[in-house]
């Protein structure tokens, strides 16, 4: 059988505003090189990423972008990677600019796309889910529903082409990464690292708690544009079979 | 040109694969940019033109068409039709002809340039391999035994070189010498402190300058680990993920320091000690495994200047081609 991958559904019907313009933040980010065409500034906020933060970030990534000198951004959690042609742009000149970009109360208005994803939580594609059933106590079944009824946000894209770094997990279902790294997980399997969830995109190593698997394709190369998910999206997963 | 024969991890690449690191896509191209640019410049290419890399010896092609090629990187001990060619040298080739690369004695990467540059499709604006994803390059994957890899035509009909013997250009080991470090053997490299530089103790840091760092067999074009000292933060520190680039130095949890190359993932989440200056990128990436690797810390200035000094170098081979054609 070769079924057509479903496509998950995209409800672009329901832009929402983002956050952006809500209170300026009142400290500086924290900005450090990496070598000499490249920057990071850091929000600082903490050991857990904060949603309004991610906002601003987003907001600066998108207009910086544009900015003479700049090659391109990416937003980390709370943080924000800025490479530039230090040819063209002095470093501290750079800086200044993102600084006041921060500290201003930004104007700049995301519209967020809500992703549904099917999921087959459990069976050969979902090994953890018993493990994280027993972490949580919870059964399998209440384990992929309390997965499955929370929307999550895509903070940003990394680790390998496609993969959203999702916030929005509840803290039971919370859980370290395995000890030991599974060598090989399959594309679309949706997994758990601490307090992150998301899904591999590509096959990959993976230390990660393994829930499930979806059929979605989050990337494409030839595509425009080449992943599924972009930050500020909102995702959610539907439960359409637990397997023991 | 047809390849006979090659090592596992052997690709097409070209100067990388910028701007999609939002979507996740790494940079990938070559290990040493240098050497492919210096290449890409003897033939008169175009900056973005396509090239092999090749990390695993020996490395065999028969040429299918009257072409030019130039050699830069490793001394891989290239023959052509079993004469000896001399490194960093451009030279015409005849179809039916058959180049042939051996192990390097010192260095660890050789480029073959061809002019034109390789004739593969672009994927996101590059045509080099991602490795890891799966795409770009031939089909996605290193090359192998049977390939036959097509080159673009050359607008002008290829500027024939004066001399069917070519032409040969210094190397940048001879043009731009390392900063002098206090041992023999290690290849020192000049680095920017990052972010995290502060979040070791002043011992710790002169223990990363201070040592001669091994080079595990266990390194690959993502990244060098190197085996040494245990280096250990002041404090444990989760750190939240964000976007790091090819030369950034990440301290893992094990203290073992990893230098970071062109197929390094976009982000990362280890405490940086430091990056490696773009200018000495090069120097990494010809450490074999088993070799030897020293860290001088420098200022931006001084990481500025010997950016601007291999400019200059480019412009000398530029001129030393325009002179060869």
């Amino acid at each position: 059988m070769n079924a057509a991958p479903r496509r998950p559904r995209l409800d672009r019907a329901a832009p929402k505003a983002g956050r952006a313009g809500s209170d300026a933040p009142s400290s500086p980010l924290v900005v450090s090189a990496l070598g000499t065409g490249a920057m990071l500034f850091d929000a600082d906020g903490g050991a857990s990423p904060d949603p309004a933060v991610q906002h601003r970030i987003w907001a600066i990534a998108e207009v910086a972008e544009l900015w003479p000198g700049v090659r391109e951004t990416m937003p980390g959690m709370n943080n924000l990677l800025v490479v530039f042609d230090d040819q063209a742009l002095v470093p501290e000149a750079l800086a200044a600019q993102v600084q006041q970009a921060w500290l201003q109360p930004s104007q700049a208005v995301r519209v967020a796309r809500t992703v549904e994803l099917p999921v087959v939580y459990g069976g050969a594609g979902g090994p953890d889910l018993a493990a994280l059933a027993e972490h949580a106590g919870l059964d399998v079944h209440a384990t992929a529903q309390l997965h499955a009824q929370a929307t999550y946000t895509v903070f940003f894209l990394g680790a390998h082409p496609g993969f959203a770094y999702l916030g929005g997990l509840d803290p039971r279902l919370h859980m370290p990464r395995r000890a030991q790294p599974r060598p090989q997980v399959r594309a679309g399997t949706v997994a758990i690292g601490g307090a992150q969830t998301g899904v591999v995109a590509q096959v990959s190593p993976s230390g990660w708690q393994l829930l499930g698997v979806t059929d979605a394709a989050f990337f494409d190369p030839l595509r425009v544009p080449p992943a599924l998910l972009a930050p500020g999206d909102q995702v959610r997963f539907r439960v359409e079979k637990v397997e023991a | 040109m047809h390849i006979l024969a090659t090592g596992a991890l052997n690709t097409v690449q070209d100067q990388g694969r910028h701007g999609y690191r939002k979507f996740g896509v790494g940079v990938a191209g070559a290990v040493d940019a240098l050497a492919a640019a210096v290449g890409n410049t003897m033939l008169g290419n175009p900056r973005d033109a396509a090239f092999v890399e090749v990390l695993l010896f020996p490395f065999r092609v028969r040429f299918t068409a009257d072409t030019r090629i130039a050699l830069t990187g490793a001394d891989a001990r290239a023959t052509l039709d079993d004469k000896a060619l001399l490194p960093w040298w451009s030279l015409p080739v005849r179809a039916g002809q058959v180049l042939s690369l051996q192990s390097p004695r010192q260095g660890g990467v050789a480029y073959l340039c061809v002019a034109g540059g390789i004739d593969v499709p672009p994927v996101l604006g590059s045509r080099s391999t991602d490795l890891k994803a799966h795409f770009g390059g031939l089909a996605g994957r290193p090359l192998a035994k049977g390939d036959t890899l097509a080159v673009c035509a050359v607008p002008d009909g290829g500027r024939a070189p004066r001399r069917a013997s070519g032409f040969g250009v210094v190397p940048p080991a001879v043009a731009l010498p390392q900063q002098e470090g206090p041992s023999s053997d290690a290849t020192c490299v000049r680095v920017l402190p990052a972010a995290e530089w502060g979040a070791f103790s002043e011992a710790v840091r002169r223990t990363f300058l201070s040592t001669d760092w091994t080079v595990s067999p266990n390194s690959n074009r993502i990244g060098l680990r190197l085996e040494g000292p245990v280096l250990q933060p002041r404090h444990k520190r989760e750190l939240l993920s964000h976007g790091i680039v090819p030369g950034v130095i990440q301290v893992p949890p094990a203290g073992l320091p990893i230098v970071m190359q062109c197929d390094a993932q976009t982000s990362g989440g280890y405490p940086k000690m430091a990056t490696v200056i773009e200018a000495d990128q090069w120097r990494v990436a010809q450490t074999r495994l088993g070799g030897r690797l020293r860290f001088a810390a420098v200022d931006l200035a001084q990481a500025q200047a010997a950016w601007q000094a291999q400019q200059r170098y480019l412009q000398r081979i530029q001129r030393a081609a325009d002179l060869a054609a």
